[in-house]
């Protein structure tokens, strides 16, 4: 077995585990869903048959087990209980050790296949059909054996070949073998016989040190269907064997293969898999080391820029031949850009199922009730960000359960329904992804936030500080709320390893509490960390890019307008309120805003605000080089892209200059 | 004439392990992830052999066969059933079906190989 073929059932086998827990959880919480009950059954199918296959014998010997408790549960013997969903996810992760190369103890397989047998409260076996060897008829040993044989009438029907069979015999026995073919018994006139059905009998004589099973086994596939008498006769029954293969004769233009042919097929054709490309659809799968993906990730970034130097070079040359093959390179870095970036992509659904086995360890250590809900798992984002945040998300499920689910006890007293929800949401917002935890338990309380906060030293006794400001506190280094440190969360990983995270991945995290009603912890992440696409823009004599993703409109800059601040004003469009920023006045530019200055309506933090610009320039690619540690204090700024002229244009970070500019809270200002 | 192979598992694989060993003995391999799948190739062009799994999504091996088997193309094209060692009644079925045989799983390379050249000689 190669090594890729490997990892091909490697990656199979942990999507094929991947679906069992799922469908362990999805049976916990509807126990009655045969239809999951079968996807549970087939799942553990598959891993016992593939994992014999590729040398996990210990790992398929105890999925039979496994599946033997499922049988039961699939025939309606027995039912799904949460002590067989318990026992099942232990041996679920016995199955993941099991795969992972380690040997744990023995014991602990047969201790889970007690226990399965015991949660099922039944005597499951698997029936195991071997095919009993049949006895041969009493005969001499040492004598020569005649087979009687009549085939299956529709064996030509179903791809099968007589000649082949009858050649497999011959071999069989060396060549010494004699056959007489007879028509059969019940046969039909030979007017109304039909081609593709077989008439005739034959009569086989082999020598006397074939072996039984060898003989049989030529007949496998066939057995029950055909008669096959094998006797040991004392006498030969016919001494002419150099007419061996003639009865075979009329079978010749059968698809039948001769040896010879054999033994050159397999160098004149060597593995093709044009056929398998285009006949079949696969749903192989490739993984690839990431690096290599970010290698082909700068090079079409570099690419992207080259592209845009050409074009600006090109249209200083009057050539259509030129311009035609500009457009052409253009075309094609598009369209590399967008399946690059596709193939870095994947759906949250890829981290998901650890959350719900999450859950239910959760419940089960702290005795708290509570449902995790999943939205928009088909939510893609870059596989890197994805791989990055489980930690993080872990760490917020825990803290959500661990500290803002209130015991269940509480729960009713504070007249909640007992059970929690807690949900995971993601959805595409702009440019970015927005990923939040919300609990429905007993919320953070700001004035106990702040004490701490100035207790540990993180703030002025005295300063004022927004509720946002306040919440933003707990992902501080050095701060915890948690009374007592448990078992479960408030030590390991703290939540400010969850903001550094988050931040490395060009992301940022809030948090949003209603005291006694819960907590949200939402992260915005950037959906791609490469190339957007671009709208630029002039302010002043400098260019700027917005990322176009985050653009909703361009409007025309009314005449007159509502000052709020002598950045920010609001204009009314549609009916809406919308905070608009002057980013000559947000970027220092002297002088005042041409007459016909445009507003880009983009969105930030879900409002609606508008940047107004001197000049609109257009869209372009824009790749994103990141800024120089010594300008990450310029948050206004995700980065900087070169321009085809070979300058460089800043990328305004739309949610950053809108949170700096403090148009949000005007806006809300504005609206109350 | 190269001798051409349609394989249908939803395991890739197991599909690819069955692939590579073809394609070292010398055939050509299609393939298909279910038996729809399945179903749609092997009425679209002839082949010298389909090998079909059981357990699949949208259509299981034998309906495969009983579907495929209602086609008149499918005249002389054996079929083979991948098969665990519990599933005997299944085998019969699947003979009933119109399965020239099967291949009991687990198989290795070496037995996959003669199986094939049993059907294709």
């Amino acid at each position: 077995m190669d090594q890729e073929t490997e990892e091909v059932f490697r990656q199979e086998a942990e999507s094929l585990i991947e679906s069992l827990q799922a469908g362990l959880l999805d049976l916990k919480r509807d126990p009655e869903n045969m239809e999951v009950v079968s996807q549970v059954f087939r799942d553990l199918h598959t891993i016992k048959g593939t994992g014999a296959m590729f040398g996990f014998q210990r790992l398929a010997d105890f999925v039979h087990d496994f599946e033997a408790a499922f049988e039961g549960v699939r025939s309606g013997t027995t039912s799904i209980t949460d002590d067989l969903i318990d026992v099942s996810l232990k041996a679920y992760d016995l199955i993941v050790s099991l795969l992972e190369g380690d040997a744990p103890d023995p014991q602990v397989d047969a201790d889970l296949k007690r226990a399965l047998k015991a949660a099922t409260g039944a005597e499951v076996a698997m029936p195991n059909s071997e095919e009993p060897a049949p006895t041969v008829s009493g005969a001499p040993l040492g004598a020569p054996w005649l087979l009687k044989i009549s085939l299956p009438d529709d064996l030509i029907e179903i791809g099968g070949n007589p000649v082949a069979l009858i050649n497999e015999l011959i071999e069989l026995g060396n060549n010494d073998v004699s056959v007489k073919a007879r028509v059969g018994e019940t046969s039909p006139v030979f007017s109304e016989m039909n081609p593709s059905k077989i008439y005739l009998a034959w009569e086989i004589e082999l020598p006397a040190e074939t072996g039984e099973q060898d003989i049989r086994d030529v007949f496998m596939f066939h057995e029950g269907r055909m008669t096959l008498d094998l006797m040991r006769v004392p006498e030969s029954v016919d001494a002419a064997r150099t007419d061996a293969v003639a009865p075979a004769a009329p079978f010749v233009a059968a698809p039948a293969a001769t040896p010879a042919d054999n033994a050159q097929k397999p160098q004149s054709a060597g593995p093709d898999k044009k056929r398998g490309a285009t006949a079949g659809r696969t749903k192989g799968q490739m993984r690839v080391p990431s690096e290599r993906l970010d290698d082909i990730m700068d090079r079409v970034g570099e690419l992207v820029i080259a592209e845009s130097r050409l074009a600006t070079l090109s249209s200083k040359i009057d050539s259509l031949e030129l311009r035609e093959m500009v457009e052409t390179i253009k075309r094609l870095a598009l369209g590399l850009r967008h399946t690059t970036m596709a193939i870095r992509l994947s759906p949250l659904s890829s981290i998901t199922g650890k959350f719900h086995r999450l859950a239910h360890d959760l419940s089960g250590k702290t005795g708290k009730k509570f449902d995790l809900i999943i939205e928009g798992e088909d939510t893609e984002l870059d596989k890197s960000v994805i791989d990055a945040l489980t930690d993080p998300l872990v760490h917020i499920l825990r803290n959500a359960v661990d500290h803002g689910l209130e015991s269940n006890a509480d729960r009713v007293a504070a007249g909640k329904p007992e059970r929690g929800t807690v949900t995971l949401s993601a959805r595409h917002s702009g440019a970015d992804v927005l990923i939040s935890v919300t609990d429905d338990g007993k919320g953070l309380n700001p004035d106990f936030i702040k004490e701490r906060a100035v207790a540990r030293g993180l703030v002025e006794p005295g300063a004022t500080l927004s509720r946002n400001e306040i919440f933003a506190l707990l992902l501080e280094p050095g701060f915890s709320t948690a009374e007592t440190v448990t078992d479960l969360s408030g030590r390991g990983v703290g939540t400010d390893v969850v903001k550094n995270t988050v931040e490395g991945l060009r992301g940022s995290i809030y948090i949003d509490s209603e005291l006694g009603r819960g907590a949200t912890f939402t992260l915005r992440l950037p959906l791609t960390l490469a190339i957007i696409e671009g709208l630029m823009i002039q302010v002043g004599t400098e260019r700027y890019t917005v990322p176009l993703s985050a653009v909703e409109g361009i409007v025309e800059l009314p005449e007159k307008l509502e000052a709020v601040t002598e950045m920010c004003s609001v204009v009314e469009l549609d009916d809406n309120l919308v905070s608009i920023l002057r980013l000559r006045k947000a970027f220092g530019v002297p002088g005042d805003a041409p007459r016909h200055s445009k507003i880009v309506l983009v969105r930030a933090n879900d409002e609606q605000v508008g940047l107004v610009a001197d000049r609109i320039i257009g869209s372009f690619q824009t790749v994103i080089k990141q800024l120089s540690p010594l300008h990450t204090r310029l948050n206004v700024f995700s980065g900087a892209t070169i321009l085809g002229d070979g300058t460089v244009a800043l990328i305004v970070d739309v949610a950053q200059i809108v949170r700096s500019q403090n148009i949000e809270n005007s806006q809300k200002r504005r609206v109350a | 004439m190269t001798k051409t192979v349609l394989i249908i598992d939803d395991s890739p694989s197991v599909l690819r392990m069955i692939q590579m060993t073809l394609q070292q003995a010398g055939y050509e391999v299609a393939q298909a992830s279910d038996g729809a799948q399945g179903l749609a190739i092997a009425l679209s062009q002839r082949f010298d052999m389909i090998i079909t799994d059981q357990n699949m999504p949208n259509m299981t091996g034998i309906d495969f066969i009983k579907s495929y088997r209602k086609d008149p193309s499918s005249d002389g094209v054996p079929i083979l059933f991948l098969s665990t060692e519990s599933e005997g009644d299944l085998k019969a079925e699947a003979r009933e079906a119109g399965a020239l045989g099967w291949i009991a799983k687990p198989f290795d390379q070496a037995k996959l190989t003669a199986v094939a050249k049993k059907v294709l000689g």
